[in-house]
């Protein structure tokens, strides 16, 4: 495991796609690196040996039929969409 | 009529309803007036739907009056924690980033109830995103508790819960990542159900850590709790791990099941930290047991109480920042107005969309999963979870359930944690290792502090053997009258 040190607050809020200011990032690394030195103590488990557990349920590899099913009509699935035109999502450009 | 109501179980409002001594309608004016008078100063809904309430009841006094009620939740008005989805209603998960957005479709609880002819009455406030223990991380701003308006009501589930002890509501829905029903519950002095992960449908829960997520109810009573749960469980093919298991009429169990019973108290979960006073109320509780013939075993459960928050927290941020990479400002959701390209539209959409502890957690969850962390974090913590798990199940194989608090303290003062995340995480520290083995759990309500502030009893039980555990929860509940007071709100 990590030191607190580790924590490069730049590099996560890009990958997680997140505007940060300056206050947000000095706070959020201190108090993370709090949080991470807490965490440290799963070290000291012994976990040789097992299993990881994805989830509680006893159900693996669930399989459905293939079959269309009534779903949202186009209006219903596009209400919620910050803009739109003729059915489709608009986004500022992408090309220049 | 309307002041004698709004504290009667759902169970007896169904009788009053199936006699003709009650109207639906008549239900939901009662509880209107009683929103409308509580809850500017609870401020447990985040909205309500007067008009639609109305006429979902006098459908209900039509079909009553036809021969064709549909079951004791007919014409009973539900609260909706705001992250399950009512088609036409908000389900804002009380964040910026869905204040506008309106669902397009009903989630498999949802479809359920209104075929049990309940009424989705409501909204209810709740940490952003169900992150928090508290309800301080609404954006809309924090619900008080109707014991003490300075104090939280518990959270995540918090609007929830205050709806129920203010007599706003008979039952409501929550939902229980690591204590989000069970926590509100027992600081509210309501009794609050997470049943096993895989009994209730999580299609059309907005999703925070997928493989902890429940539904489950707050309620007055257990039988009320049964009642729910009896119409919210069963297997859904729209959610892959939902399991085909078996839904017993819950409230017809109650009265099957006698005991006596073998019941484990984990002596981990009265170490420091217990508040005496919720101690001392919890011993009670479980003298109570004892003096009914039941078999109290101490248990060991040190791994639980030892890693439990911390593998939740690393787990269940994971998780998050996964799943609520969907909310990127483009089919849905708040869109900024400030970005210079798409690309820079996603950061800004989620740096105004998103409050701090939602933040928090995307970020953690991010280093959590990412390369050359995944290992050292996410992969030991699923390898603790199992150790965990593997302590409950041997523990379950000689008692039939666990009793212990619900939460180490009474409610807190508004404030007084919301500085220190790591502070807030420890408030689960009873309720979080129960969803990381994906069992059942129930508080309900054990006394009160000197102060006069709910306390909660947990009780933890075998995987989907809901009706016992609800057995054994009632059996308490009947011999005491805690669950009979009510704050005065004055």
């Amino acid at each position: 495991m990590s030191a607190n040190s580790d924590l490069n607050i730049d590099y996560l809020a890009n990958l997680a796609r997140l505007a940060l200011t300056g206050m947000e990032r000095e706070k959020f690394a201190r108090q993370l690196g709090d949080i991470l030195h807490y965490v440290e103590k799963l070290k000291q488990v012994d976990v040789t040996g097992v299993e990881p557990m994805a989830h509680a349920s006893p159900v693996f590899n669930v399989w459905q039929e293939d079959t269309a099913r009534p779903g949202l009509s186009v209006e219903d699935a596009l209400r919620n969409a910050p803009a739109q035109r003729q059915h489709m999502i608009v986004v500022p450009k992408v090309v220049e | 009529m309307a002041d004698d109501l709004i504290y009667l179980p759902a169970a007896r409002l169904a009788e009053l309803l199936g006699s003709g001594k009650l109207s639906s309608s008549e239900l939901v004016q009662s509880c209107l007036a009683r929103t409308k008078a509580v809850d500017g100063r609870v401020k447990a809904f985040n909205s309500y739907d007067e008009t639609g309430a109305l006429a979902l009841a006098q459908a209900s006094d039509q079909r009553r009056a036809a021969g064709q009620a549909r079951g004791p939740l007919d014409g009973i008005p539900v609260g909706f924690k705001d992250v399950i989805a009512v088609a036409g209603q908000p389900l804002t998960c009380s964040s910026k980033m869905l204040a506008n957005y309106i669902s397009p479709y009903d989630a498999t609880v949802t479809v359920k109830l209104k075929a049990a002819g309940a009424i989705p009455f409501g909204r209810l406030n709740m940490d952003e995103f169900a992150m928090g223990s508290s309800t301080e991380n609404s954006a809309f701003g924090p619900t008080a508790n109707p014991w003490d308006l300075s104090r939280v009501p518990g959270g995540s589930s918090g609007g929830s819960a205050a709806a129920v002890a203010a007599g706003e509501m008979p039952v409501s829905l929550g939902s229980d990542t690591g204590g989000s029903i069970r926590q509100p519950a027992a600081l509210c002095g309501v009794v609050g159900l997470k049943p096993t992960y895989g009994l209730v449908s999580r299609y059309g829960l907005a999703a925070y850590a997928s493989s902890l997520d429940q539904i489950g109810t707050m309620a007055r009573t257990v039988e009320d709790a049964a009642l729910v749960l009896g119409v919210i469980a069963g297997h859904d093919p729209r959610d892959s791990t939902s399991f085909k298991a078996d839904v017993p009429d819950y409230r017809a169990e109650l009265g099957r099941r006698k005991g006596p019973w073998r019941l484990g108290v984990p002596k981990e979960f009265f170490g420091a930290g217990l508040d005496p006073e919720v101690g001392a109320a919890v011993r009670a509780a479980i003298e109570h047991y004892r003096q009914a013939g039941c078999e109290i075993r101490e248990v060991s459960l040190p791994l639980a109480a030892e890693y439990a928050i911390a593998v939740y927290y690393l787990i269940a941020t994971a998780e998050a920042s996964s799943n609520l990479a969907r909310y990127d400002g483009v089919r849905y959701g708040h869109r900024s107005t400030k970005a210079k390209d798409v690309v820079d539209l996603y950061f800004q959409s989620r740096a105004e969309g998103f409050g701090d502890e939602v933040k928090r957690r995307i970020i953690l969850g991010t280093h959590v999963l990412s390369s050359g962390y995944y290992d050292a974090y996410y992969l030991r913590a699923q390898k603790v979870r199992t150790l965990i798990r593997n302590e409950f199940t041997a523990v379950l194989r000689e008692c039939d359930a666990l009793l212990s608090p619900t939460s180490p303290t009474a409610a807190f003062k508004i404030g007084e944690k919301s500085s220190d995340p790591l502070a807030m995480y420890l408030t689960d520290i009873y309720t979080i290792s129960v969803n990381l083995a994906g069992l059942p759990g129930i508080s309900v309500p054990c006394g009160f502090t000197g102060g006069g502030l709910p306390i909660g009893l947990q009780l933890i039980g075998r995987p989907f053997d809901e009706a016992g555990l609800l057995a054994i929860a009632r059996h308490y509940e009947q011999a005491h009258a805690w669950h009979t007071q009510h704050p005065s709100l004055s």
